[in-house]
């Protein structure tokens, strides 16, 4: 083999990296050391120990690895594709999911059933509502996005993801940010901005890593040998790159000690306000829409076996919806403080991206022009599809309570709860299972998924979980907004507050009950993944390529 | 159509598609977020707010560290039951030195921003360590562990100087006296009370958690609440004035 005669070095990034770690590792320990917080000092104890791995990580890549670096192409020509990474992001999203779903489980029966509080403070609702959030949004949400980004982008570009180590950096990275961010929660550090909760070192290492998760990105796009960039590509990056705006934006903050947790944002008040939901409405504009398009645009096609319903819907539904979506942040900020101009500028914009979302949606939708009959046969396609419609539901819903005399009653209450759910768990929980489901066998190289009967189950099961869940808090969100705006004949207001949170109580049993069966699904999933993964019959020949026409 | 091909551009050119998203995305938060930095009518010029007192201040941080704000608001809309159910709606000046702002965005409890006053010392610690023993249909968790925290006195003047940095109108003499300041504020009858009630003006001092021998976290949340909303006096507020 002409490989043998190469001489075996350490790259550049392999010794750099292990060097920046092993100095990371010591002012970790000197963190550790002055820590003028309990939960700063196991943070940084966790982050030495973490830098000793990843330094022990490098080392024994570089002894196992051969001579030569992986090439850019196999032997007979094709991409040699870094799928590695991929599988560990994959496995961290269904463990991460489950974990997510349970947590939310948990702290809806803390409000139907308080005393589940138990009088501690890492089990009080008020800090497992972030780690649940976090949990479901980034940990599942992420890993999901990352995955199937590092899978797609290789694909529809023909050529390996760009770096040697770069791409675990990232899935590693990124989970470590999970880790320090979920127990911080539990330890009570938090910026307490909804949705951008982690403290300052855990953002630093977060923007580090996205950084790095970009220029992966970008540079894999770079190289790519199709000369057009495909449209599912155009969501993951808007969705990265805006992200990282949207970090930046709304995360500055002058820690009090460099050996603390605590930071205070330089943003005070209504500013600060208006940078909170410019953040919190563009995660859901970017994490939970543009990047689970990307997931739509090419799990949809590819699994339905048609091409996109329309080339010039995506192009003017891409432009049109990440223009407008910045602008919806103040329709969370109606009759607030936040002068008028600002609400309505929102609420306009916020009704005009019914618009662009309706055109994703019947891009995705139509897709299965032609293959509607696999909705009976293949049930990840039926998930996959089913996601498309609530998020045509939801994004329907959305610009509706954006106006502000709908938002007058529906804003503080459970509304708002049940429309998040139909999006998170309808939307981007159902497209995430359909990939997950798609990239599992074809990660590990097997014919098909361990069981399709368990994937109908978790869909019936999840879809009614879905249905408890969301009407549950129609009925909860509307029935305590009316109350709280009753009054008697008289000219008094007819109900207490405490009355209002009294009747809430079915409506939290059956969201609760809901949320179970969605949990219940998770679990056939992690199953049916685990079955696949363990004991699935092998694919039987390499998978052809798919090549477009020329 | 045209313009449709000369889509290919973008489209081939990755580089370009990385600027014209960033463009794209850039506008929306430039028109909406800059102009409330200069424009004046943004917040309303009113008398009496002041910076947090140390042991308010400590206590809003408990405040923040159990997520309060995850079922509290603290801004009361211009609707009427609102403002017949909780006092005269949110200015912004109200929340002016808030590092970060705890509007909230859910009300499974009652807002928050005008709680100040109306319940007793008392009321709030027995509903803080049981909620359930003077509001039983009440499903707010209990927190009987802050009672028994010690509050951390010598770690405030720093966090006063962070919040002077992001542009808090701490004095360097109130940052002097921070540690000092908390423990008159939570002691009853301190002879120093005078002192705490120059440098922040409407501060009252008292035992707030019933445990005179301690300065614990419920002390410094007590505090935090019953100052809430206080600060204004919004029968002298003229809302004509700031019209905008």
């Amino acid at each position: 083999m002409a490989q043998s005669t190469v001489r075996k070095t350490m790259t550049f990034g392999e010794g750099g990296l292990a060097f920046v770690f092993a100095v990371t590792t010591l002012l970790c320990l000197v963190g550790a050391a002055k820590a003028q917080d309990a939960p700063f000092a196991f943070h940084a104890y966790l982050s030495a120990a973490a830098s000793v791995a990843a330094v022990f990580m490098i080392f024994r890549g570089y002894f196992n690895r051969p001579a030569e670096l992986p090439g850019q192409e196999t032997d007979d020509g094709r991409a040699n594709y870094n799928d590695a990474p991929i599988k560990f992001a994959t496995a961290a999203a269904v463990f991460w999911g489950v974990a997510g779903f349970t947590v939310g489980l948990w702290i809806a029966l803390e409000l139907a059933y308080p005393v589940l509080n138990f009088d501690l403070p890492f089990l009080n609702f008020g800090r497992l509502r972030p780690l649940h959030t976090s949990a479901v949004i980034f940990a599942f949400g992420g890993n999901v996005l990352i995955a199937s980004s590092f899978y797609v982008v290789q694909r529809t570009c023909r050529t390996r993801l760009a770096g040697h180590m770069a791409p675990w950096f990232v899935v590693l990275g990124y989970n470590f940010f999970i880790v320090i961010a979920g127990t911080g929660y539990l330890l009570g550090v938090t910026q307490s901005k909804e949705y951008a909760e982690p403290e300052w070192y855990a953002d630093l290492w977060l923007t580090i890593v996205w950084v790095v998760y970009l220029l992966v990105y970008l540079v894999t796009i770079i190289k790519r040998k199709e000369p057009h960039i495909y449209v599912a590509n155009w969501f993951y990056l808007a969705f990265i790159v805006t992200i990282a705006v949207l970090h930046l934006g709304n995360n500055p903050t002058l820690p009090v000690s460099v050996f603390g947790s605590k930071s205070y944002i330089v943003w005070s008040g209504v500013q600060d306000a208006m940078f909170q939901w410019w953040y919190g409405h563009n995660a859901v504009g970017f994490f939970l829409t543009a990047g689970f398009l990307g997931i739509m645009y090419y799990f949809v096609p590819k699994r339905a076996e048609r091409p996109v319903y329309s080339y010039r819907l995506s192009i003017v539904h891409f432009w049109a919806l990440i223009f407008l979506y910045i602008w919806a942040g103040p329709h969370h900020l109606h009759y607030t403080s936040l002068p008028d101009w600002t609400q309505t500028l929102g609420m306009t914009f916020s009704i005009m991206l019914w618009m662009p979302s309706w055109g994703g949606m019947i891009n995705g939708l139509m897709t299965l022009s032609g293959a509607w009959d696999k909705l009976r046969t293949d049930p990840v396609l039926r998930m996959l599809v089913v996601s498309v419609a609530f998020y045509g539901m939801s994004t329907f819903e959305g610009p509706m309570m954006s106006i502000k005399a709908v938002n007058s009653l529906s804003h503080y209450t459970d509304w708002t709860v049940g429309h998040v759910h139909s999006g998170a768990l309808g939307w981007v929980g159902f497209v995430s299972f359909g990939a997950v489901y798609c990239l599992v066998p074809w990660l590990w190289n097997k014919k098909q998924l361990y069981s399709l009967k368990a994937v109908n189950w978790h869909f019936w099961i999840a879809t009614i979980g879905i249905v408890l869940y969301v009407s549950a808090m129609w009925v909860s969100g509307i029935l305590q907004g009316l109350m709280w705006r009753a009054y008697t004949s008289l000219g008094f207001l007819e109900y207490s507050f405490i009355e209002t949170v009294e009747a809430m109580h079915p409506f939290y049993a059956i969201r609760a009950l809901g949320g179970a069966l969605f949990v219940i699904g998770s679990l056939i999933m992690a199953w049916n993944v685990w079955m696949t993964v363990r004991s699935g019959e092998p694919a039987p020949v390499a998978r052809p390529a798919m090549q477009p026409a020329e | 159509m045209s313009l449709m091909a000369k889509h290919e551009i973008l489209e081939k050119n990755s580089i370009l598609l990385l600027i014209g998203i960033l463009l794209v995305v850039s506008i929306g938060g430039l028109v909406e977020i800059a102009p409330l930095f200069y424009l004046k009518s943004t917040i309303e010029k009113v008398e009496g707010m002041r910076p947090y007192t140390p042991l308010e201040l400590a206590g809003r941080n408990v405040y923040i560290r159990e997520g309060c704000y995850t079922c509290h608001s603290q801004q009361v809309r211009p609707l009427r039951d609102e403002v017949e159910r909780y006092g005269h709606y949110s200015l912004a000046a109200e929340s002016m030195y808030d590092h970060p702002f705890q509007w909230g965005s859910k009300r499974t409890g009652p807002d928050l921003s005008r709680v100040g006053g109306k319940y007793s010392d008392e009321w709030h610690v027995a509903h803080l360590k049981n909620p359930r023993a003077v509001v039983p249909q009440s499903v707010m968790p209990g927190y009987p562990f802050l009672a028994q925290a010690d509050l951390d006195l010598k770690g405030l003047a720093a966090h006063m100087k962070a919040l002077q940095t992001v542009g808090v109108p701490y004095s360097e003499e109130q940052i002097k006296n921070a540690a000092k300041d908390a423990k008159v504020q939570a002691t009853l009858d301190d002879p120093s009370a005078a002192d705490l009630q120059g440098r922040y003006p409407k501060s009252t001092a008292r035992d707030y958690d019933g445990n005179p021998s301690r300065v614990t976290e419920m002390d410094a949340l007590v505090a935090y609440l019953q100052m809430m909303g206080t600060l204004v006096d919004l029968k002298l507020y003229n809302d004509k004035a700031n019209l905008r």
